[in-house]
């Protein structure tokens, strides 16, 4: 098996795995970053959201193979940057968390959607998070937290 | 002091954003093996014979005949079988566990185990009645037989799957003779209990930790015993680690959901047009083990007149065996069911006799020292008026109301009124549960909670550890409180029944309040609390008769929507509601529970479709089954009254439930609003509306 080389949250990396693996498993197992989480391991509920060169895509209909040269960024490699924090301080303000296994997921849609559009409407946040279920909240109170990130962290987009 | 009801940052949420808390999942134990159940593929016969390929090295098959003692999941019927022995029910009926290293090599020995039936006529419909309740109050026969007009609908209600995002697993081992399990569940001792009754051993050989939960909605209640009971059987024998994962499509095919009904009601209407009795039949699908569908029922029963007051009353509850997936505790739990059913028919009743039914249904509604439905009393203030004329104000009900009723323009409006019994029903808390909470000051003069109430998203972490916080007049910081593990924490009962706050939250106060009378700075204080009933309290389980419940929460929903003419697709247009949950201990996770609970709640009774085939569940994903989007919720307007009760911690009474029971009505007067006739069937999808249209108006 020849090896796939990507850049995973920052860092060169490497791996030996069969290119049809998906990405998901690649980055639970073998690098130990459990904060992509599954919730269907069939493209519905973004718990598994990661970004690729910056746009999100669901790891778990992502085949290794398609990594080969990308810049991937998981929660882990988000968490920490200014644009977390400012998602995360909004997210905590208006409640946006609650049993968090969808959350990972929509932190890295919300940066997927502000990357693209730091100012967004209602309506365009609620269609830049169709791709993330959310059981807990009704989604009300992750919208407002997008809404509230876009004008605090001001300038970070 | 300052109002407890102030939000403050829930305690988990930094851990759960940057993808550091640890869910079942996410445990690797080295040397950890993984395991796949193999189960019924069908719905009623007996297994002639089993052919399992040669198995390779290290791979194993678990089945009935490891099991140690006893083959049965204990819950509250006892019919639920670890594994299946001879008989199948159900499709999904677990037969037995491959266990082994490699997951490949698993699903391939999965994929060549052949199994013979002997295939036997299975039962769908309503025939088998193994749980048959009834009631009476003052003398429903005699106002049947003095009135002349009876008005009967029957209202019909299908399935709902929990969908938490989070499959069900658990990952257990084997550490000196004893077997620890953590996994993705409400109630850690509810599983404890049942893996001692199956490997038959004692108290202390048997550890049950929580990991963090991604969603529950009551899911997680009683299906996780049935996990645990199969895994702890393979390590027991195996002794090895092993991870018991489901897939997506293995949970939605194979836990449990909300009981489809068949409810038929009849009221006998007084001269001035009021019902002065009611006779009503609840029917409930238990699917092919009753597990807790007694329980479920009779919440379903004690709901039978939901926020109204009605004199006489007959009322007899089903729960029927059927050979499909066992259906089980979901948040609401029997009630949002039978608050549909009634609130239809209010209004069905009021439109038959040419009443304005929001007259109509003020004079009905319920009073503070009415009887309750079991001759009990609402002992605590009601302030449902308000809520009402709140809920009303914000929504701008009369107005649409009348405007929508008379044009055409495919809009509607409908309002719930409802309330939801907080607890155990009747004397549960005191002769079940008997919940023991612990508090321990160590010598920092830190203070830490243990009790085996699971945060899965409610918030109780932070609510909990706010009461305690504020009872001893220390800083939250100082209040520490880990997710249950059964080595540490006492039974402080099952994280259901929207006791969490109110029970539970209760205790830790009172044990708060000693606490800090016996403080003594730099030194070890421990405080053990148990439950006691109020003393006003009287609960007859065998007649259902007395107060069913502590204390009730109430609530009003108004839905608005539009219905697509053309598709007769419905469009939610926005939720305000109106809640008497006594006092947030934390007005933000409040909230919170709020929108969440809604949008289920209004989910089930329009866009939430689960039906089956011959016992064969047609929605296999979240694909198949439809969930709300961010696009598909609307926004909501909430207003939290505060109504303190005076047993409840700092006034708070239950909630969680509370925010899901009223949705599916409001919604479904809504679009019958819009649509102009009657809805008797949820979920009212373009398919059923499609029908209605059929007819002509009502
Ligand atoms: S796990 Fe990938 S979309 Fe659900
Ligand atoms: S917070 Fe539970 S699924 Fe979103």
């Amino acid at each position: 098996m020849e090896s796939i080389e990507f850049v995973l949250n920052g860092k060169p990396v490497s791996i030996r795995r069969h290119p049809s693996a998906r990405l998901l498993d690649v980055l639970r197992e073998d690098f130990g970053l459990k904060g992509t989480k599954e919730g269907c391991g069939e493209g519905e509920c973004g718990a598994c959201a990661v970004l690729i060169d910056h746009r999100i895509v669901n790891s778990c209909c992502y085949p290794l193979a398609y990594a080969r040269g990308k810049r991937i960024t998981t929660i882990e490699g988000f968490a920490g940057t200014p644009r977390y924090e400012a998602i995360a301080r909004a997210m905590g303000e208006e409640g946006g968390v609650q049993c968090g296994i969808c959350t990972p997921g929509m932190i890295i849609a919300a940066e997927s959607l502000l990357d693209e559009n730091p100012k967004p409407s209602e309506e365009e946040i609620r269609v830049g998070l169709s791709g993330n279920l959310c059981r807990c909240t009704g989604y009300n109170m992750i919208v407002k937290a997008i809404r509230r990130a876009a004008k605090e962290g001001e300038g970070l987009w | 002091m300052p109002d407890i009801s102030k939000a403050v940052p829930k305690l988990d949420e930094e851990e759960k954003m940057s993808g550091r808390a640890v869910y079942v999942d996410d445990i690797d134990i080295p040397g950890m093996y993984f395991a796949r159940t193999v189960r019924s593929t069908v719905a009623k016969g007996r297994i002639v014979k089993i052919d399992v390929p040669k198995l390779p090295k290290d791979y194993h098959i678990i089945d009935h005949t490891d099991i140690p003692a006893k083959n049965v999941v204990k819950m509250i019927f006892d019919d639920w079988p670890v594994f299946a022995e001879e008989k199948v029910t159900h499709i999904g009926d677990p037969i037995m566990l491959v266990v082994g290293k490699d997951r490949a090599v698993i699903d391939d020995i999965c994929e060549n185990i052949a199994i013979e039936y002997a295939e036997e006529e299975p039962v769908f419909d309503f025939r088998d009645s193994a749980v048959d309740y009834r009631f009476e109050k003052g003398d429903a026969k005699k106002a049947f037989e003095r009135t002349a007009r009876h008005i009967e609908y029957t209202y019909r209600t299908g399935y709902q799957e929990q969908a938490y995002i989070e499959p069900q697993g658990f990952v257990a081992y084997r550490e000196q003779g004893r077997i620890t399990l953590i996994g993705s569940i409400q109630c850690p001792y509810y599983v404890k209990n049942a893996v001692l009754d199956t490997l038959g051993c004692g108290e202390d050989d048997v550890r049950v930790k929580q990991a963090v939960v991604g969603g529950a909605f009551g899911g997680k209640e009683e299906y996780p015993s049935v996990m645990a009971c199969q895994l702890a059987v393979a390590v027991k024998k195996l002794n090895v680690p092993i991870k018991l994962v489901f897939g997506r499509e293995e949970d939605m095919e194979v836990t449990t959901k909300r009981h489809p009904s068949t409810i038929t009601l009849r009221a006998a209407i007084a001269e001035d047009n009021t019902v002065a009795a009611l006779d009503a039949h609840i029917k409930l699908d238990g699917g092919a083990y009753l597990g807790l569908s007694n329980v479920v029922l009779s919440r379903s029963m004690l709901a039978v007149t939901a926020a109204y007051t009605i004199e006489n009353l007959n009322v007899a509850g089903d729960v029927y065996l059927t050979n499909t997936v066992p259906n089980g505790a979901f948040r609401g739990f029997g009630a949002p069911q039978m608050i549909y059913a009634i609130e239809m028919f209010m209004h069905h009743i009021a439109k038959d006799l040419g009443e304005d039914v929001l007259e109509f249904r003020l004079k009905h509604l319920a009073k503070q020292g009415d009887m309750t439905a079991t001759s009990g009393h609402f002992h605590e203030p009601i302030i449902m008026p308000a809520l009402i004329e709140r809920a009303m104000e914000m929504s701008d009900y009369r107005r649409k109301a009348s405007t929508y009723a008379k044009d055409e323009s495919n809009h509607g409006i409908g309002m719930s009124w409802f309330f939801h019994g907080c607890g155990f029903t009747g004397s549960g808390e005191a002769d079940h549960i008997k919940a023991e909470v612990k508090l321990e000051k160590d010598i920092e003069d830190k203070v830490h909670i243990h009790v085996a109430a699971v945060d899965m998203g409610q918030g109780s972490k932070t609510t909990l550890a706010k009461v305690v916080a504020e009872t001893l007049g220390i800083p939250l910081a100082d209040v520490v409180i880990d997710n249950p593990d059964t080595d540490f924490v006492p039974d402080s009962g099952p994280t259901v029944a929207s006791r969490t706050a109110m029970v539970v939250g209760g205790l830790l106060a009172r044990a708060g309040q000693r606490l800090k009378s016996e403080w003594v700075s730099g030194e070890t204080v421990v405080v053990i609390e148990k439950y006691k009933q109020p003393d006003h309290i009287r609960w007859d389980d065998e007649k259902f008769h007395g107060d069913a419940y502590p204390a009730y929460s109430w609530g009003v929903n108004v839905v608005e929507v539009e219905v697509d003419p053309h598709t007769y697709e419905v469009r939610v247009e926005n939720v305000t509601s109106a809640y008497d949950g006594g006092k947030a201990l934390d007005e933000r996770i409040v909230l919170g529970q709020a929108d969440g609970g809604i949008a289920q709640g209004v989910a089930y009774g329009y866009l939430e479709v689960m039906e089956h085939d011959k016992g064969k569940l047609k929605q296999r994903n979240l694909t198949d089954y439809m969930i709300p989007t961010a696009v598909d919720t609307a926004p909501t307007r909430t207003y939290l009254f505060d109504n303190p009760y005076a047993l409840g911690p700092f006034g708070a009474k239950g909630f969680g439930e509370l925010t899901l029971v009223g949705g599916a009505p409001a919604l479904a007067l809504a679009v019958e609003m819009a649509i102009g006739r009657k809805v008797t069937k949820i979920p009212v999808t373009p398919e059923v509306i499609m029908e209605l249209m059929k007819h002509g108006k009502h």
